[in-house]
């Protein structure tokens, strides 16, 4: 009896010891910014000793655990609505920011030189323009030798955030889109093939002959594909390029929705590229363990501050300065149970 | 010895109570270890049950939801929640079905020929090499498939198919369409060659249980080799050979990883064996890590519970045929 009990008490102090112990910060979401906030987390651990979890199980999972409270933040492309981050009592914010690429593989064509915009590429993935030299191609690249193949559009077999912003990108730019498919991380595809994964769309386009597909801007420029440059809404061809992406986060209106839930899409702008989009930190805003939320936002205060270049190291586009300081302005929400913010701006 | 035999009834006793006591020294490992054994079987059962208990829970909102519609519309739209598995059930039977109708043919000829024709210092290299087959993890089969066969059926076989069989009357439908490498078909090549190596290697290990003196016999009577694998080896090992059967479509309906990398995951049915489709166990695994909302994992689990309603068919199946083929047998 005396050893049982002993075994209990101890069993009780290990717990209530846990939390102190483990310093980690652990997260949980997002794929597509995995690289850059891992990066971050191992350069983060050199300078202050505190590590970083990040399990990559997806934006879907993310937002399952985070509701769940099994991780102190989860991440997510596709933002969740006000409504949504009220319900389950989160705070959201962008990160970082990526753009998204078509690529192709058409022989004798190298990266760049194919020209697509918004209602063409939306025709192709309808199935409605079927083959390399249809008509509505021909007509943007006057001076390309286009051959008579069949297009095979490549899409994401899985549900994506890359998916949700190309969906949304392709239904403000083509009405019958819009209509027919809509947007979501996940959609019922009219034609094509999917693949898993940013590098699974990658290895099918570089794999297969007169496919066309899309992903990361990061994946299209490691793995040297054939990448197209795109008609943005001002009408001009532009190539994608950090500049481009910076340009299109410039020019949106980041408090005209809650959490700051915009998409970049189809900007305004000379320079714009059209397909931009960033990707999101979600928080309680009453932390179960405030010290823990309280060492996350420690954690994303450096990364927004001395993580620009790791950012641009691997194509990801860093947050203007003006909207880090606006999200930084919202952190105030996440609040210990006495009601006290559990990160200032003094606590750098 | 003298004693005993002096004193019969006295050493009578002494035996008794020696073997009485020997059996209560015995009847309790005894009794544990049949607890352990029955046990560990109803764990199986339990563990069954939990699964099925699981999968029905979890897709009860699918069902409720769509009812048998379900199980006969083809649409599968995230964006609207709405849901049907026609298009992975489809997707699974038939890259299933092919894919034993390559296998089935080829593993029996392999081994037919290890056990009936092939000279001695060629068998155990052929044999291993099937084997080896078995043991390369199906992801391997799926990265080799993407990258190797994919493109190489996408320039050179499909091309031809649609050339020549799809202009073909009645099975031209099949074969139509822009040649994308990846698809129903290419998925079912894929999975006749990892089901291959089950079918070899069981027929094999049946086709050498025939005792000797049969198939002398039929020889001796003047049978083609032919004849005897078809009138002697193939009665004789009719159940085994169908085990191994089964054993490669049950393998070949949950398949997931190789599949999943070949097959295009679109759900749809098209006529098309080029065309890109799904099935249950690559949709699963594409989508359920990311399926927003409850009606899309409820969808999912559904569609779990349908695979294992199929594998369950047909192992039944398969002990129907069997029992048929006994009695018949018999008769």
């Amino acid at each position: 009896m005396h050893f049982k009990a002993m075994i209990v008490a101890a069993g009780i102090a290990a717990a209530s010891a846990g939390p102190a112990l483990a310093a980690d910060i652990s997260g949980a979401g997002a794929t597509f910014p995995y690289p850059i906030y891992a990066k971050w987390a191992d350069a983060y651990k050199k300078e202050t000793g505190a590590g970083l979890n990040y399990q990559s199980i997806g934006s879907g999972g993310g937002i399952k655990q985070i509701q769940a409270r099994t991780v102190t933040f989860g991440a997510t492309d596709a933002p969740l609505k006000g409504a949504d981050l009220d319900k389950d009592g989160l705070i959201q914010f962008p990160m970082v920011m990526g753009g998204i690429v078509l690529v192709a593989n058409l022989e004798g064509i190298a990266p760049g030189q194919l020209v697509l915009d918004g209602p063409t590429v939306a025709k192709i993935y309808l199935g409605e323009i079927k083959s390399w030299d249809d008509a509505a191609i021909v007509k943007l690249n006057p001076g390309l030798k286009l051959p008579s193949q069949a297009i095979v559009p490549v899409r994401r077999s899985d549900g994506s955030g890359t998916t949700f912003v190309f969906t949304d990108y392709l239904g403000k730019v083509s009405k019958d889109w819009d209509d027919k498919v809509g947007s979501a991380t996940a959609v019922e595809w009219p034609v094509g093939i999917g693949a898993k994964g940013n590098e699974g769309v990658a290895n099918n386009v570089m794999q297969t002959k007169g496919a066309i597909g899309y992903v990361e801007y990061a994946y299209a420029k490691q793995n040297k594909l054939t990448h197209a440059r795109l008609v943005n809404k001002a009408g001009k061809v532009v190539e994608p390029s950090t500049p481009s992406f910076q340009a299109a986060a410039a020019s949106a209106d980041w408090k005209s929705k809650p959490g700051f839930g915009i998409d970049l899409n189809n900007q305004a702008g000379d320079t714009v590229w059209p397909i931009t989009s960033p990707t999101f930190i979600l928080l309680p805003k009453q932390p179960k363990d405030p010290a823990a939320a309280a060492e996350a936002l420690k954690f994303f205060d450096w990364a927004y501050r001395k993580g620009d270049t790791m950012a641009a190291d691997l194509d990801y586009i860093p947050m203007p300065e003006a909207v880090v300081k606006m999200v930084e302005e919202s952190w105030t929400q996440v609040v210990d149970p006495a009601g006290k913010p559990v990160w200032t701006a003094a606590a750098k | 010895m003298t004693d005993a035999s002096l004193h019969p009834s006295r050493a009578l006793a002494t035996a008794t109570a020696d073997r009485a006591r020997a059996l209560a020294r015995h009847r309790i490992p005894d009794a544990v270890f049949a607890a352990l054994t029955r046990a560990a079987a109803l764990a199986v059962l339990v563990m069954l049950g939990g699964v099925i208990v699981s999968l029905a829970r979890g897709a009860w909102p699918a069902f409720s939801a769509f009812g048998l519609d379900f199980l006969t519309t083809s649409t599968w739209n995230p964006v609207k929640e709405r849901f049907g598995a026609l298009a992975p059930i489809y997707g699974t039977v038939v890259t299933s079905l092919i894919a034993m109708l390559i296998a089935v043919p080829v593993g029996l000829g392999i081994a037919v020929f290890l056990t009936e024709l092939c000279p001695r210092p060629l068998r155990r290299p052929i044999g291993i090499a099937v084997e080896l087959l078995a043991g390369i993890p199906s992801i391997i089969y799926g990265v080799w498939g993407l990258f190797v066969l994919a493109p190489f059926l996408q320039e050179t076989v499909q091309p031809a198919l649609i050339a020549t069989l799809g202009r073909a009357p009645l099975i031209g439908p099949l074969f139509e369409g822009p040649p994308y490498g990846i698809g129903l078909l290419t998925a079912s090549l894929i999975l006749a060659v990892m089901v291959l190596p089950f079918i070899t290697s069981v027929s094999r290990d049946v086709f050498e249980t025939v005792p000797p003196m049969l198939k002398e016999s039929a020889y001796g009577l003047g049978c083609t080799t032919w004849e005897v694998v078809r009138r002697v080896v193939l009665p004789y090992t009719r159940a085994g050979v169908i085990g191994g059967v089964m054993l490669g479509l049950g393998r070949a309906l949950g398949e997931t990883m190789a599949v999943t990398f070949v097959i295009g995951n679109a759900h749809k049915i098209q006529a098309s064996l080029l065309a890109p489709a799904t099935t249950i166990s690559a949709s699963i695994a594409n989508e359920f890590t990311e399926a927003v909302g409850d009606l899309y994992t409820a969808s999912l689990i559904a569609l779990g519970l349908i695979l294992f309603v199929i594998t369950f068919v047909v192992l039944a199946a398969a002990r129907l045929m069997l029992m048929q083929l006994e009695r018949r047998q018999g008769a």
